[in-house]
């Protein structure tokens, strides 16, 4: 990554605009062409040095709900698991972390009603207790991460 | 807030990403059967709304130089979980904070903080204000590093 790059990493998490030409706008303020930002934003997309870029939609503004999970999955039976809870459309995240409980995993779904029905699905492909971890209380912050 | 079948097809248009393209708002309003005008108007909208928190990148942590993602996690007394939580959360290096369940015994803490450092003494620093920062209050905590990222899509809604 270059200082353009970076740059542009750091400019688009703090947000982008709704207008006919939104890139040709940050383009400028990076003092960049629109082309060179349609192509390096295509390079980090693909580089996977981001994740995404587009809307971020909120599950509980939309009437659903967000919950944070954790299994307790046997080493060898990590990658099988993962890819039965990854194939969930539900499954936003899902992280691998050194603790007993070693599987993390964020659910989104449309209806609150579904968080429930979700889990019980994954505990019945697994066979593991889903950890339902919910947030009771949120002290919001808004960190960007410095490229 | 309601959503409406348009709102539901701009979403599931846009949840992967926004068009790589220079005019992008027109690209989905042709996809969609839509004028670009109001696909401008509704993401407007659900912006206000906050149906979406924002439009923007997601990096890669990893990606970043950021090698210590850890999550934090607390066990303190529910009675002072919301103050110590507010206060933990104002720290610039916390990008998350949040209250959840315990589930005793296997699982004590009810408060989660994550941080974020390029090198393991970044990270440590950052525990240890944290830790300092809650002082007696703490019962004991520990931190859970990521060691993969084994899937980050964000929301998907289908159709």
């Amino acid at each position: 990554m270059d200082d353009i790059d970076k740059a542009i990493v750091n400019r688009l998490q703090q947000g982008f605009p709704v207008c006919e030409s939104p890139y040709r706008r940050v383009a400028e303020q990076l003092g960049i062409t629109e082309a060179q930002l349609l192509a390096r934003l295509k390079s980090l997309l693909a580089e996977g040095v981001l994740s995404r870029f587009g809307p971020m939609y909120h599950a509980e503004q939309m009437g659903g709900a967000l919950t944070l999970a954790a299994l307790k999955v046997p080493d060898e039976r990590f990658d099988e698991v993962a890819e039965i809870v990854n194939a969930f459309p539900e499954v936003a995240h899902n992280y691998a972390r050194n603790h007993q409980l070693n599987m993390w995993f964020v659910l989104a779904t449309e209806k609150p009603e579904q968080v429930q029905s979700v889990i019980a699905e994954i505990e019945r492909q697994t066979g593991l207790t889903v950890y339902n971890m919910p947030k009771i209380g949120e002290y919001f912050v808004g960190l960007q991460l410095e490229a | 807030m309601p959503l409406d079948a348009i709102d539901r097809q701009i979403i599931q248009a846009t949840q992967a990403g926004l068009p790589l393209v220079s005019e992008p708002y027109q690209a989905l309003a042709e996809q969609l059967g839509l004028t670009a005008r109001e696909v401008m108007q509704r993401m407007t909208n659900m912006q206000q709304n906050g149906v979406i928190r924002r439009i923007a990148a997601v990096p890669n942590h990893y990606k970043l130089g950021y090698r210590y993602n850890g999550m934090t996690v607390w066990d303190v007394d529910d009675k002072h979980v919301d103050a110590l939580g507010h206060r933990v959360a104002e720290l610039p290096f916390v990008s998350h904070c949040y209250q959840r369940p315990r589930y005793l015994p296997d699982w004590p803490y009810n408060l989660f903080a994550m941080v974020h450092g390029k090198t393991e003494q970044d990270a440590e620093r950052q525990i240890a204000i944290i830790a300092e920062l809650l002082g007696a209050d703490v019962r004991r905590h520990t931190v859970l590093y990521s060691s993969k990222i084994l899937k980050k899509t964000g929301l998907r809604i289908t159709g």
